[in-house]
């Protein structure tokens, strides 16, 4: 479906790469890229965490969070 | 000039049972409670109940007292009789059901790092207490959060007490108090998505309380509520103290949002009880102004001055911050420099990108995870799902809590340890007279009838019960009396010494 699709999205993609490259060459430090692949993965990593967390049908939930007035 | 005083939060937590919104808050309320109190330390001996002699809620701080039927003083004592329940914890802190909200007040300290760490304790208490009650024949999952809204009209309070001189006129506080109310919350907010009391408009904003505010001074808590709270109950001897009663602010789960806000707030306090501010820092309208800093997260909205000017919320607190470094001097004890030093670092990040704090603070924090999870998914913010984010931020378990998980993954500075917290919540503070009343509760459960602030009541078998004020929240320490809890056995000895000094 991406392979298709050569407007927005992949574009933006290969956009995005081709500036963390030239970032990434200009600073001539492979460290740094490895770093940056790191928080991208801990970031998505986090967001499936949150996935889990959350209850199964979160308008229900958020619905159902009704609460009296206190001070 | 110092950021020490007696101080203490008070906490209502959200309260629901999943997939039962209509199961009745003061019911499930007490069975959290109920489930804490059956705690081993605390299940020996009878409860002891709460002593409401010296309460005066309607009391007001500018000088009279309130007659009307805001809301009936016999209620508050009926609380217990009528099943709301209640305990006092060996930490000195106070556990109970307050307006349908289960409530944690912590045990009176004397500065900020101490304020967080028995918040925190509440919060852990709160944890343990809704796994307790789970785990209690005929109750069913109960979840707590804490936060102050279901963005569905409706606020709950986290209110913190500053113990002041009643030498200081009222009016100053509400002048130049009110400035610092209107602005703290650039670093104390705990965000939130909506914009009015019933969130009707999809937005985030800086703070969960600020749409709730309406009057500028006041003495009600529940409705129209004012930005300086009026009531002034000391729990202490009234000639000498008035107990400021703050019920702007957010709950923060971010330990540096705790320390930064009730740091910084103890710090104006003190500017104001000697005369440091002059006036030039009046909002115009501070009610509206409240609200249009929350509303935006940029932190650009210049904030009209009385005089004419107009400064963002950052440049108000830099003001403020300018004069306290001026009055607290190079000589400032560890724990007032502690508070300016943090104070002024994020000022400046959040001036420069509030995101910077986003390990820091719970508004950045929340906002970035916000943010990250719609631009993956594509949301926009009427989303449920985010909605559902925004809530499950405050959950208190540590498996759920999204605060929670991000300490889990080392996301958020901390100022505690897991340990310290621990100990909290059954050890008291060493410096207040908190450490008398949980040492009392801790040695003898079944001779303490009853409790308060400043009381603690004991049968001892004599013909009546015997009564010992605690009007100094300074006395009673443990340097004070730490001996003679290791030197009385029984509570009998303790009342001889006592009340043979």
């Amino acid at each position: 479906m991406a392979a298709k699709d050569s407007g927005g999205q992949s574009q933006s993609q290969r956009s995005r790469q081709e500036a963390d490259a030239e970032t990434t060459e200009a600073a001539v430090d492979p460290e740094i890229a490895e770093r940056h692949e790191a928080i991208t993965e801990e970031v998505d990593d986090l967001l499936d965490e949150i996935d889990e967390v959350l209850e199964t049908n979160s308008e229900e939930f958020v619905r159902s969070f009704v609460q009296k007035g206190g001070q | 000039m110092t950021v020490r005083r007696i101080m203490g939060t008070e906490i209502e937590y959200g309260i629901s049972v999943p997939g039962q919104p209509g199961a009745n808050p003061m019911v499930t309320s007490s069975q959290i409670v109920n489930a804490y109190a059956a705690r081993p330390e605390l299940s020996k001996g009878g409860r002891a109940r709460w002593d409401y002699e010296e309460e005066t809620p309607l009391r007001d701080a500018r000088g009279f007292t309130y007659t009307g039927a805001l809301y009936d003083p016999a209620e508050n004592l009926a609380d217990e009789d009528s099943g709301l329940a209640n305990v006092i914890l060996t930490n000195g802190a106070r556990l109970y059901v307050d307006h349908a909200h289960p409530e944690y007040s912590t045990p009176e300290v004397t500065n900020p790092r101490e304020i967080v760490l028995f918040d925190k304790a509440g919060e852990m208490t709160m944890a343990e207490a809704a796994l307790r009650a789970a785990h209690t024949p005929g109750i069913g999952p109960i979840n707590l959060y804490k936060n102050n809204t279901d963005n569905k009209g409706a606020s709950y309070g986290a209110h913190e007490n500053y113990l002041m001189s009643r030498q200081t006129p009222f009016a100053d506080i509400v002048a130049h108090f009110t400035p610092f109310l209107v602005t703290r919350q650039v670093y104390a907010g705990a965000g939130r998505i909506g914009i009015g009391q019933d969130a009707s408009e999809h937005r985030f904003q800086i703070s969960q309380r600020a749409d709730f505010f309406e009057v500028e001074v006041g003495l009600e808590t529940t409705l129209k509520r004012p930005i300086i709270n009026t009531r002034d109950e000391p729990h202490a001897d009234a000639e000498r103290y008035r107990r400021l009663h703050v019920i702007i602010g957010d709950a923060n789960l971010a330990e540096w949002a705790t320390f930064l806000k009730v740091g910084t707030a103890s710090i104006v306090l003190a500017m104001i009880e000697s005369g440091a501010f002059d006036g030039s820092l009046a909002i115009a309208e501070p009610v509206a102004e409240l609200r249009a800093v929350s509303h935006d997260p940029t932190l650009r909205h210049k904030i009209e001055l009385r005089n004419g000017k107009r400064l963002t919320a950052v440049e108000l607190q830099q003001a403020i911050l300018e004069q306290a470094e001026a009055y607290c001097g190079p000589d400032a004890d560890p724990d007032t420099r502690e508070v300016l030093d943090q104070w002024a670092y994020v000022l400046d990040a959040l001036a420069r990108d509030p995101m910077e704090l986003a390990d820091m603070l719970d508004w950045p924090a929340k906002l970035s995870l916000l943010e990250r999870y719609r631009e993956r998914e594509n949301l926009d913010w009427g989303a449920a799902k985010l909605q559902a984010i925004d809530l499950q931020y405050h959950d208190v378990r540590p498996e759920k809590g999204l605060y929670h998980r991000l300490v889990a993954r080392g996301k958020m500075k901390r100022l505690l340890t897991d340990t310290e917290i621990i100990d909290a919540m059954t050890e008291p503070p060493a410096d207040t007279r908190a450490f008398f009343r949980g040492r009392c509760l801790a040695r003898y459960p079944s001779e303490v009838v009853a409790a308060s602030w400043d009381s603690v009541i004991f049968d001892v078998g004599a013909d009546s019960l015997v009564r010992v004020p605690m009007m100094e929240p300074e006395k009673g320490t443990k340097a004070h009396v730490g001996e003679l809890f290791e030197r009385c056995a029984a509570a009998k000895d303790l009342l001889d010494v006592i009340t043979a000094d």
